[in-house]
């Protein structure tokens, strides 16, 4: 049978791990990355996360560290300096180009250039070892336990930001916490789907969750639950098709979230102009 | 007019400006039993001195409307008293203590603003959102916290909102919902800032009834901030208007006269009764249509009095 044939390979076994890990906690992380509008961070990050890796490559050291130290160090960053970025499209813009650019120049003087480029843009989960599981699991598990401990003011916050404020959280270290939690899940996910394709598994599972359900604990659960289903089912599809992985598991990531709008768009239920026409008080 | 207009208006009944230097200044009774005690009070925004040398006193179970245009300090005075702002001078007390952050028994609606954080939530989640928010650990409640969210929501009358996504609801429904957020934790005193903003004269006629009838039940003392005057009439205790960096409190009969907010603001002020509405006039200019042009919009003749005061008292 065709699904346990292809676990009969090595790679397609340390695919599906690696991505078993990954999913979970990016559509965790993702969750709240949407709740709060912060979509656009864990793109960002991913930019300056290609600058780290291609210079980890130019070191000789796995990519995946030179991913997480400059993440982590950007989402400190970028929590730190808060509403100071508000309103500076332009200048992050320019920021994220120059990050993407300077990963080129190190690349370049990198000998399998192209391979490599490719492997960090695009991800290339067939491609995973052991021991990158095992870092894998290893950044996996601390963010996960600083998310959940983490999560109840967060979502105080996210909500309700002055009143949280007054109840006493503190909204800097807030952020700080959260951005480079994100910024570990996003490391991860580039050894997935790669720098640009970071928002398939950190957003769109995340976004389509939030379509289906209005409540929290439920939205965190169909959030992961669709990340692991898209990956695992687009690592599925690569083997079936030699479609690149990358692809297919985009492809399911944006049927997911147009499906989830489909039951609000469809008549009978209440839409946000209906209920303003309503007008009860 | 009369003497009662102020702590201040004993020693100078011309001049209700609470706790003005230029007045004399006599301090309010330093008590525990007010729910909040202004001693001399200077308050900076930005490094700027938004209210100087304030003194008042809010008593226990009232109903104070806070008025006074854009700028006047509203939000400042009420991020002082929850300890988010500390005074550059002068003695602010609380329900008998210091301002610190954190205090339970200090219920805060902030400002609405449009598009806040999860709009594709349930009315009920925005609320649960609150009950221990800031502890640590998962957003999942116990019974006692599934029973402290149903309370708030029974308390503003918002059981039907409790399953619709926030995105769905009215402007007036969403204001329902943020109530109950602030009486998550039982407090004492509520300070409300600009529930009315944005919401049709109907709407915030009702907001203002249910923020009174639970301010009853609950023997709150509710400080709520408003542009206008004119939908708080009728439920007001008593009303503080801030100006020029000044301070009056009294009962609208006593505050909102002309030469009480004329001295305030320091230019000719004249206030006008018509069938039951207060109108703040600023001098000789047709203040209601300089308001319409600065505003864009009226709302059933009602005048905005803070737009009016805003070239007067930017301070």
């Amino acid at each position: 049978m065709a699904g346990t044939a292809m676990l009969e390979y090595d790679f397609m076994r340390h695919a599906f791990a690696a991505a078993t890990i990954v999913a979970v906690l990016s559509g965790l992380v993702g969750y709240f990355l949407v709740l709060r509008g912060q979509a656009f961070a864990g793109h960002a990050l991913a930019h300056v996360g290609f600058t780290g890796a291609a210079g980890a490559v130019l070191l000789g050291v796995a990519p995946l560290w030179g991913l997480v130290a400059a993440t982590v160090v950007a989402g400190a960053g970028i929590g730190a300096l808060g509403g100071a970025l508000a309103q500076r499209d332009v200048a992050i813009g320019m920021a994220l180009s120059l990050s993407l650019g300077v990963g080129l120049l190190f690349l370049h003087y990198y000998t399998a250039f192209a391979t490599q480029a490719t492997a960090l843009l695009f991800g290339n989960v067939l491609s995973v070892d052991l021991p990158t599981i095992w870092a894998l699991l290893a950044l996996a598990v601390p963010s996960l336990a600083a998310l959940a401990v983490t999560s109840r003011p967060l979502l105080f916050a996210s909500l309700q930001p002055e009143l949280a404020e007054a109840r006493g959280v503190s909204l800097r270290r807030q952020d700080v916490l959260f951005l480079v939690i994100v910024a570990l899940a996003t490391a991860e996910c580039v050894q997935i789907v790669g720098v640009l394709l970071v928002f398939v598994l950190m957003v769109g599972p995340a976004a389509a969750a939030q379509r289906l359900t209005t409540r929290v604990p439920a939205g965190l659960a169909v959030s992961a639950g669709l990340a692991l289903l898209e990956a695992w089912l687009g690592i599925a599809l690569c083997y079936w098709t030699d479609w690149p992985a990358s692809f297919c598991i985009s492809a399911l990531s944006m049927a997911a979230y147009v499906l989830a709008g489909v039951p609000s768009a469809l008549p009978g239920r209440p839409t946000g102009l209906t209920a303003a026409r309503r007008n009860v008080m | 007019m009369t003497s009662q207009a102020s702590m201040t208006a004993r020693s100078a009944p011309d001049a209700p400006m609470a706790g003005s230097r230029r007045d004399g200044i006599v301090r309010p009774p330093a008590g525990g039993a007010e729910a909040a005690w202004l001693d001399r009070v200077t308050l900076a925004r930005g490094g700027r001195i938004v209210l100087r040398d304030v003194s008042f006193a809010l008593e226990t179970g009232e109903f104070v409307g806070m008025l006074g245009p854009n700028g006047a300090g509203k939000t400042t005075l009420m991020r002082a008293m929850l300890g988010l702002v500390p005074a550059a001078q002068g003695e602010l007390r609380v329900l008998g203590a210091r301002p610190v952050r954190g205090n339970p028994a200090i219920g805060y609606m902030p400002q609405s603003r449009a598009a806040a954080g999860g709009a594709r939530l349930s009315g009920r989640e925005f609320v649960s959102g609150v009950v221990r928010g800031h502890r640590w650990g998962l957003p999942m409640l116990n019974r006692d916290g599934r029973r402290e969210v149903d309370w708030a929501l029974d308390m503003v009358g918002g059981r039907d909102l409790a399953d619709r996504p926030l995105l769905d609801l009215s402007g007036g429904e969403r204001q329902r919902l943020l109530l109950a957020q602030a009486l998550i934790g039982r407090p004492r005193l509520l300070l409300l800032d600009e529930p009315l903003m944005s919401l049709d004269v109907h709407h915030q006629r009702s907001v203002v009834d249910l923020v009174r009838a639970v301010q009853r039940e609950l023997r709150m003392t509710v400080l709520f901030s408003a542009h206008e005057l004119n939908p708080l009439l009728g439920q007001l205790d008593r009303v503080l208007y801030l100006g020029g960096g000044h301070a009056a409190i009294g009962t609208v009969a006593e505050v909102i006269t002309g030469p009480v907010l004329s001295r305030l603001y320091g230019s000719p002020i004249d206030v006008v009764h018509v069938r039951g509405r207060v109108f703040v006039m600023s001098g000789n200019n047709d203040a209601e249509r300089d308001a319409y042009r600065q505003d864009g919009h009226r709302q059933d003749g009602h005048f905005h009095d803070g737009q009016a005061h805003g070239r007067h008292g930017d301070a």
